[in-house]
């Protein structure tokens, strides 16, 4: 017989499906950091000095920073000097087409539910396959460039591209921005780049994959992505690491750029190794996204489903620079076990007019901790600025915690700001009402919590909005007794 | 014999008639430490309207809960056979899939949950259990806006999260939608008839009145006679104080109408 919600146990291990490693050979720089590192990562990428520079000046402040410590989260301390900064599948140099792609690299993407064909199940989403620190492969490239669309490695972008990649990278994190996008700037290895040219709109949906493989290994990637003028794409993330008994280290930074009355919709179905059961292991994430609303009647909108990682510290945030700009954020943030999210968003009202949304949906099992972190800022000059902020919580046993902390500073008298917050429980009630319908209490469970959560999920990408009801019913698998 | 065949038919019936579908004896729970039942019998043979009648409190919900299978209503003592098989052991989803609705006395809202996907998702969970193909959307679409009709259930109630904002009379006719669409074996209804206005209580008794067959029966949970006037039941029961103080035909329902619960009352001690 079933015990009902108030026995809530651990989830279980196979509840991790992406845990595998893929033996392939690897190139990696030596273990830890210092200036020689660094150079040895910009002289792998044939980097010019400028970008070099840019690195070495953010180690060299780096080293005077320290890691912030006002989330609401705890770890032990990061040994930074005992983990690799460089780990990539050997393979032979020259261009990479899918045909040269390694043929175990294909098979693991395979495994992941991202097959890098081009005719496979995601047809019509153009796909990069990002392998611990490199890019392994980026699908309808060709076609993509039929309509002026660049959709490439950043590896590549600052060879083919250097006048784009000068001109915008850093322009929204700046190099001193924190101690992670920091960090980030003088090791990132590789990320995608997208640039959208004027009036156009993005056929396909483009997207990443992030892999963590190597042991010991960080990955920093660094994604820029502008939309010119008028501009419109939809942009998804995908990540997955092995099951290992060490933390490691992700710390991206993401950058988006939406010129005069563009679009861009990132969305991000985070799925990092979450640590086992007792909180052991897991990916550490530190991620600092920013999008610049730049242009007038811009759009910037972030979806999350964060669903991993033993630590997500991620705040996803738009800078309303341009008139009537808009900037939305929607997040779904699950935790179990001993997992811990910190997690939310900025919104930066510059511009008149701008308009911003915020809906949080925070879901915790187990022993875990989920905390909304918010900022609203209305800048003087933003007469007429609108925000609304709604936070919701649900939890799931006795032994979790939920948090909300916004923090909302207008300095416009014009400027109207909403907050709404509530958290719950699934009752008794609710799991019975269904059971008795002939759903056991696993399917019970995910059927609320899919409920609770489609305001942010009917927000991704058809082609992932299935994928990620799944994935949620998955991350609660076994936390109900 | 039936369109739908058990694992055991099960054996034993009351005056000769049908093979009991439902055999409760001197069934006891208890909620949060309290002995609410204290020894109920009630032999519900297949194709037979049982009504189970009494006063507030006397635990007739805490019944249907108990042959429900809910978490914290614990039997102590006596048996369940549900089909030839021992119900008291079977999950709450187990004993759903083998044909045991209960429409709530309260049904519980489920923000962001829409209709179209809880009973598609329900009855497909009931079919895999069952071994039959699941329904695609464009199927169960069809089923559910045809049924939806018959109960007077509006379209867009399909639409929104479950139970959400429903009047007392929508939540019933919910119910009852979810009834017909999983076609289950026992009925539980619990107080289905309060709180509705004549035509949506004839609405309810005809969509019942329809599921009637000589393989399915139905406990009835009631206060009213006026349900009672148009759901002729084979037997009535009357509860107090966790016990089946009288079992007769439909003149005990007229009986109680007169002269109340008190005549038990000695005998409920
Ligand atoms: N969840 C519960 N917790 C505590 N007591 C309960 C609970 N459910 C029912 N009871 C008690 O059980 C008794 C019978 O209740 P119930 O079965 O709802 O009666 P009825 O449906 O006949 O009005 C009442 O005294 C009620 O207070
Ligand atoms: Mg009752």
């Amino acid at each position: 017989m079933s015990s009902g919600i108030e026995q809530v146990r651990s989830l279980a291990d196979q509840a991790y499906k992406y845990g595998f490693t893929t033996e392939i050979e690897a190139e990696a720089a030596p273990k830890g950091l210092n200036e020689d590192i660094i150079r040895f990562i910009s002289a792998k990428k044939g980097e010019p000095e400028w970008l070099l520079e840019w690195r070495l000046k953010a180690y060299r402040l780096w080293l005077t920073q320290e890691e912030p410590v006002w989330p609401r989260l705890h770890h032990a301390p990061i040994d930074y000097q005992d983990s690799y900064y460089y780990s990539a599948p050997k393979r032979k140099d020259g261009p990479k087409s899918l045909d040269e792609v390694d043929p175990k690299l294909l098979e693991t993407y395979e495994k992941l539910g991202v097959p890098l064909q081009e005719r496979a199940r995601l047809a019509g989403v153009a796909v990069d396959a990002v392998f611990d620190s490199v890019s392994v492969a980026t699908t309808y490239r060709e076609k993509l460039k039929e309509h002026g669309i660049i959709f490439t490695s950043m590896s590549e972008a600052v060879r083919e591209h250097p006048e784009l990649v000068r001109k915008y990278l850093g322009s929204v994190v700046p190099y001193s921005d924190n101690y992670f996008a920091t960090l980030n700037t003088a090791v990132f290895t590789d990320g995608s780049f997208v640039y959208v040219p004027p009036g156009v709109r993005c056929p396909m949906e483009l997207s990443t994959y992030f892999r963590i493989n190597a042991e010991k290994t960080g990955q920093f990637e660094r994604t820029l992505i502008i939309a010119d003028k008028g501009a419109y794409v939809s942009y998804l993330e995908g990540c997955t690491a092995p099951m290992r008994d060490e933390n490691q280290l992700h710390a991206a930074v993401v950058e988006l750029v939406a010129l005069d009355d563009a679009e861009i919709k990132y969305s991000t179905v985070q799925n990092w190794y979450p640590g086992d059961a007792e909180g052991k292991g897991g990916i550490y994430n530190f991620v600092t996204k920013r999008g610049a609303c730049r242009g007038r009647a811009s759009r910037i909108s972030w979806t999350q489903v964060e669903t991993g990682s033993a630590i997500t510290w991620k705040y996803p945030s738009c800078i309303l620079q341009g008139d009537d700009s808009v900037g939305e954020f929607y997040s779904v943030a699950i935790t179990s076990n001993y997992q811990q999210a910190d997690t939310g968003t900025k919104m930066i009202h510059i511009g008149r007019n701008t308009r911003s949304r915020i809906i949080s949906k925070g879901i915790s099992a187990g022993h875990a901790d989920n905390t909304y972190r918010g900022l609203v800022r209305v800048q003087p000059k933003a007469d007429g600025a609108r925000n609304f902020t709604q936070c919701d919580s649900l939890l799931i046993g006795d032994l979790c915690g939920a948090h909300t902390t916004p923090y909302i500073e207008s300095r416009n008298p014009t400027a109207r700001v909403e907050h709404e917050a509530s958290t719950s429980k699934i009752s008794e009630d609710q799991l019975f009402y269904v059971r008795q319908r002939g759903l056991s209490e696993e399917e019970a469970v995910s059927l609320i919590v899919n409920g609770f959560c489609r305001e942010v999920l009917q927000q991704l990408p058809m082609e992932f909005a299935v994928e990620a009801q799944k994935l949620v019913a998955i991350s609660l698998e076994g936390s109900v007794g | 014999m039936t369109t739908m065949s058990g694992p055991n038919e099960g054996t034993g019936s009351r005056d000769g008639a049908g093979a009991p579908l439902l055999a409760i004896r001197d069934l006891h729970a208890t909620v949060a430490g309290r002995e609410i039942l204290k020894g109920i019998d009630i032999v519900v043979p297949a194709g037979e309207v049982h009504v189970v009648m009494g006063p507030n409190g006397a635990g007739k919900s805490t019944l249907s809960y108990v042959l429900a299978g809910r978490d914290g209503y614990e039997p102590t003592q006596g048996e369940v056979v549900y089909q030839g098989q021992d119900l008291l052991a079977m999950k709450t989803e187990e004993r759903a899939r083998a044909g045991i609705f209960l429409a709530f006395q309260s049904p519980v809202e489920i923000p962001g949950v829409t209709g179209v996907n809880f009973l598609k998702t329900a009855v497909n969970a009931q079919r895999r259990a069952r071994g039959e193909s699941e329904l695609d959307a464009m199927q169960f679409l069809k089923l559910a806006r045809r049924k939806a009709k018959e109960l007077d259930v509006g379209e867009e109630m399909l639409r929104r999260s479950v139970n959400s904002g429903f009047s007392g009379g929508e939540k019933k006719r919910y119910e009852a939608l979810q009834m017909t669409l999983l076609e289950p074996r026992l009925m539980i209804l619990d107080e289905t008839d309060s709180g509705l206005d004549f035509d949506a209580l004839k609405t309810v008794a005809q969509a019942v009145n329809g599921m009637r067959s000589p393989d399915r029966s139905i406990l009835m949970i009631t206060h009213h006679q006026r349900l009672l006037d148009l759901i002729a039941p084979d037997c009535i029961h009357v509860l107090i104080d966790g016990r089946i103080v009288s079992t007769g035909d439909r003149s005990l329902a007229h009986e109680l109408e007169k002269s109340g619960y008190a005549q038990f009352a000695g005998q409920a001690a």
